[in-house]
């Protein structure tokens, strides 16, 4: 629950007294302009973009509190427009450091490589070697191992083949059913409706509009 | 902690062996360095008022910590743009991984990889400036003591920068100064290794060892402030 929150990125501020209130396991769609707001809305949720004012609640977690905020992030799985991915490794090195960091269960990575299409000639390429669409899937791989109880998904069809975005569909909906709740910021309003999220649509960095039917 | 120490330096050891950097281009710049160095100083000229010592030799000490800490910068720097060219630092906190487990894992692999460069720029030192070792007990324990230094120091430097978009320039800005004290305190002790009394340059090797533990404790306690920072 997000009551007034603003977030300031040096003196401006990305988030300007934004309303909303999540319920648990629902899948939201979060639309706007480029800049709106929506990508600082996720890392805010993500306890990464600072709380500058307002007060907010996540997964209940105290946005305002720096020991609240880290406790927060464990719970988290945040797919932005970076992919987190070290260059030198291969995608398999990449996912087993991660799965490590994050404490996942080591059975997981090639469970999820199989189900990301990794596990072939994939696994031991370089990822710098990678396209834009297979560092996605190595990252969503990521992701998926430290299964969340919230996901932050940013533009996660971008980059994707058509396979690739019946994959993300697919993880949308399973962790829904799984009980975690969803956030997607995206342009592809249909698509992310058709999983069956509500809709709020930022603008200025408030949310100026929040519907289960998209105008 | 220290299973995220370990974590992260595996990775940061595992990155640079497969990227070659260290071997392919922080080695030899130390050693054009070194070589460079060597041209602005005539190997004839011989130091006055002493036992047939050259003034190549004499100042050996100080080009190859200058040689070393040059380097080292290139190692630094590389450090943590691993970390700041793909997110990898927003991903390292959501991972909840320690901070200070972070900090002794960067320090630990910077370490690492200082060691081998202090072990073959020091070799070509010896070689190319004709220097002999008096006191290798207190070589050696100024070599651990100033790899420990530079590497705490250094890591915890350049987190500062790590979130900049100008940090390949303004790390080097922020460490030098820093890592001044080292530089004299590695220098001297040094000299007392090679070509002094071995009593002059322990409290040397005790002011580096004081210095590294100073910067590992802050880096253990200020690195995860860092990282929010960054």
């Amino acid at each position: 629950m997000l009551d007034g929150v603003v977030s300031l990125i040096g003196r401006f501020p990305a988030l300007a007294g934004i309303n909303l209130r999540i319920e648990a396991s629902e899948v939201i769609l979060l639309r706007g302009p480029n800049g709106a707001g929506k990508s600082t809305l996720l890392r805010l949720c993500a306890g990464l973009a600072p709380l500058s004012g307002g007060s907010g609640r996540v997964l209940g977690h105290d946005l305002g509190l720096r020991s609240s905020r880290r406790l927060l992030r464990r719970q988290v799985g945040l797919l932005g427009h970076k992919t987190s991915l070290y260059d030198e490794l291969s995608v398999e090195q990449n996912i087993r450091f991660w799965a490590k960091a994050n404490q996942a269960d080591p059975g997981m990575v090639d469970v999820v490589m199989d189900r990301f299409g990794l596990a072939g000639r994939l696994r031991s390429v370089k990822v710098s070697g990678l396209s834009a669409g297979q560092r996605r899937r190595t990252a969503m791989a990521i992701v998926v191992c430290r299964r969340p109880s919230l996901w932050l998904l940013d533009e996660p069809h971008s980059g994707l083949d058509q396979e690739g975005r019946g994959l993300v569909d697919n993880l949308v909906l399973d962790a829904a059913a799984a009980g975690a709740t969803v956030l997607v910021a995206s342009h592809e309003v249909d698509r992310v409706v058709d999983l069956g999220a509500r809709t709020v649509t930022i603008a200025g960095g408030r949310a100026i509009a929040e519907s289960p039917d998209v105008a | 902690m220290l299973r995220d120490a370990g974590l992260v330096a595996l990775k940061d050891l595992r990155i640079e062996w497969t990227s070659r950097i260290l071997t392919a281009q922080v080695l030899p710049f130390g050693l054009l360095v070194l070589i460079l160095f060597g041209f602005g100083i005539s190997p004839e000229r011989i130091v006055q008022g002493r036992d047939r010592r050259t003034v190549l030799e004499d100042v050996s000490p100080a080009l190859f910590w200058l040689a070393v800490l040059f380097s080292s910068l290139l190692a630094l720097g590389r450090a943590f743009a691993i970390e700041a060219e793909d997110g990898n630092l927003d991903a390292l906190q959501l991972a909840g991984l320690d901070p200070a487990g972070v900090f002794l894992g960067k320090m630990l692999a910077i370490s690492a990889e200082l060691v081998v460069l202090e072990l073959v720029i020091g070799g070509g030192a010896l070689l190319l400036y004709g220097a002999t070792i008096e006191h290798p007990l207190l070589l050696v324990a100024v070599l651990v003591a100033t790899t420990f230094a530079l590497s705490a120091a250094g890591t915890l430097y350049a987190a500062l920068g790590a979130g900049i978009r100008v940090r390949d320039t303004l790390v080097p800005l922020l460490v030098l100064p820093v890592l001044a004290p080292v530089l004299l305190g590695a220098t001297r002790a040094t000299e007392s290794a090679l070509y002094g009394s071995a009593s002059d340059g322990w409290p040397w090797a005790g002011f580096l060892g004081a210095f590294a533990l100073l910067y590992l404790g802050a880096g253990i306690l200020f690195f995860g402030s860092l990282l929010e920072e960054s």
